[in-house]
């Protein structure tokens, strides 16, 4: 099913949650309340001529200049080989945003992993904990406006460059 | 006599039967890499084994938006060091299709000449590590000659014999080197025979198929609401390949069939039919290096890509049947010199969040067996 099929059907369920972007280059995505994600996930996996079966990619996005972080989720459906995008933004102080993980167990890691390198935290988890880096790390990496803690137990982070 | 007679009570339920928790890694040589399962056993049965991952954590996606575009690629071999033409191939085409770049046609068939020599290699090293992992040794030192051959010629190709660096953006950095068709033509007269020997010696063996047939299947719908993708997903019988269903580079000009699994022997979708559909992807690999050196006509191998590369704004999603399947390079610009995010998603990340469920109930000395089968390589989980 192409883009503006999809989009259609998202609409006509839920009216008020969904809009629609196309950038420059690339694929079109839907924005999604971040209050409406779960069920509207259920909605795209559930419907039969829409049936999303996969998460293939959720990735976490710092868009600085708009002051927001955003959660962007690629859909993929095995049974009509068609995908979408989705996005959700969420305010870059106190970032929450429902987990997906009851729709797709593949969520589970992938918000791991965005909760640990952009600090979005996935309300209703169920194992919300650091995945890539230590449990008492301080700050997330991906963020833009991440500065790096000089020492972790008594080692440097850093070090004088060895080209001088 | 019995126990009653010497009036001793015995309670079956009082008895202790105290849950093990056994620590596996973080250096286990099964674990192909550093990571860590933290197992809780029932005896010889395992509750649970959780993966503690991360130990190789390098932040790549964090250095892709320091280094800006061309100078990624060298970073994006250490994101799968096994099968890294599939990274130099993905961010590549990542980029070309922000920019909108065309790559020159004999350029295309370098990269796949390149991709599948190494997707055989990565392969032979799967397949190889599994049957050292159970315990056959001999199998191992069969498929690693044949490897050492293809990182002889891929070196030849572009100097190394691991992180190649070979691809850029536009193309690939050098045409094949004098000779190189009738060296890898030569390989591939030797490698068949030597795959049928590998056969006869591993695939149909008794204590190895008994080993593995029917141990750990994952159905296909678990496979997918798990994103399991590659070998593992076909092992399930879901009969998808990225380079066949969502076409990139020249693969539509090229003719190979999607090997599935069949269950020949156990369940759909066990550990056999994960080895067993590597295995005859090789086949097909070998008969798509063989129609590419047939197919290619002379011609230039490198668009012309400015040196500053500023792509256009906008957001790519790309994906790439790489050795362990369908990775996605999720790949954001803002019209600058660097990219504002890219994110790999990679066929290990979603096959070690599903060990935990595959685990439950599984005796121990299987999850040797399960680690091996999926094919994880530890560098590609954590990035």
């Amino acid at each position: 099913m192409e883009f503006a099929a999809i989009l259609a059907r998202v609409q006509g369920c839920f009216p008020d949650v969904a809009g629609d972007s196309q950038p420059a280059v690339g694929d079109p995505w839907v924005t999604v309340a971040a209050a409406a994600i779960c069920d509207v996930c259920t909605f795209l996996r559930d419907e039969p001529e829409l049936r999303f079966d996969c998460l293939t990619n959720q990735s976490g996005l710092d868009l600085q200049a708009e002051n927001k972080l955003q959660v962007v989720y690629h859909l993929f459906s095995y049974t009509h080989r068609h995908q979408l995008v989705l996005k959700v933004d969420t305010p870059r102080e106190n970032a929450v945003v429902p987990t997906v993980e009851s729709v797709w167990p593949a969520a589970n890691w992938l918000e791991r992993e965005i909760y640990d390198l952009f600090g979005i935290v996935f309300s209703d988890h169920t194992d919300l904990r650091r995945i890539m880096l230590p449990d008492d790390w301080v700050g997330h990496p991906l963020r833009k406006d991440y500065v790096e803690q000089e020492h972790y137990h008594g080692i440097a982070t850093r070090r004088e460059s060895l080209l001088r | 006599m019995g126990l009653q007679e010497y009036d001793i009570e015995v309670e079956r339920d009082g008895l202790d039967t105290e849950e093990m928790t056994l620590n596996m890694g973080p250096q286990h040589p099964s674990t192909h890499g550093v990571l860590r399962f933290v197992v809780k056993a029932d005896g010889e049965v395992m509750r649970k084994a959780t993966p503690d991952v991360g130990y190789l954590h390098r932040s790549i996606e964090k250095i892709a938006e320091k280094v800006g575009y061309h100078g990624f690629m060298p970073y994006t071999d250490r994101v799968d060091y096994v099968a890294a033409m599939f990274c130099n191939q993905s961010w590549a085409m990542a980029c070309e299709r922000l920019a909108a770049i065309e790559v020159p046609v004999r350029g295309e068939y370098c990269r796949v000449v390149a991709a599948e020599l190494n997707r055989i290699s990565s392969h032979l090293l799967s397949a190889a590590s599994m049957t050292l992992d159970i315990g056959a040794a001999t199998p191992f030192f069969h498929a690693f000659r044949e490897r050492e051959k293809i990182n002889d010629l891929l070196e030849e190709l572009c100097g190394a014999r691991l992180t190649y660096n070979y691809m850029r953006i536009g193309g690939v950095a050098w045409d094949l080197p004098p000779g190189f068709v009738e060296q890898t033509r030569a390989f591939l007269d030797d490698f068949e025979p030597a795959l049928a020997e590998f056969h006869d010696l591993i695939s149909g063996n008794k204590i190895y198929v008994e080993r593995i047939a029917g141990v750990a299947p994952t159905s296909a719908a678990r496979a997918v609401a798990y994103n399991l993708v590659g070998p593992n997903l076909r092992a399930s019988g879901v009969d998808f390949d990225v380079r066949r269903d969502i076409p990139y580079s020249i693969y539509p000009q090229l003719k190979f069939a999607v090997p599935v699994g069949r269950g020949e022997v156990g369940t759909i979708g066990d550990c056999f039919d994960r080895y067993i559909v590597r295995m005859r992807e090789i086949e097909q690999s070998v008969s798509l290096v063989r129609q590419c050196l047939e197919q290619m006509e002379p011609g230039p191998v490198l668009a012309k890509v400015p040196r500053k590369f500023r792509p256009p704004v906008g957001e790519v999603y790309v994906r790439v049947e790489s050795a362990r399947g369908d990775m996605g390079w999720y790949v954001v610009s803002d019209g600058s010199e660097f990219p504002v995010r890219c994110k790999i998603r990679t066929g290990s990340f979603a096959a070690m969040s599903m060990i935990e469920e595959l685990s439950r109930g599984l005796m121990l000395a299987d999850l040797v067996a399960v680690i091996a089968s999926l094919d994880i390589v530890a560098p590609e989980v954590d990035r």
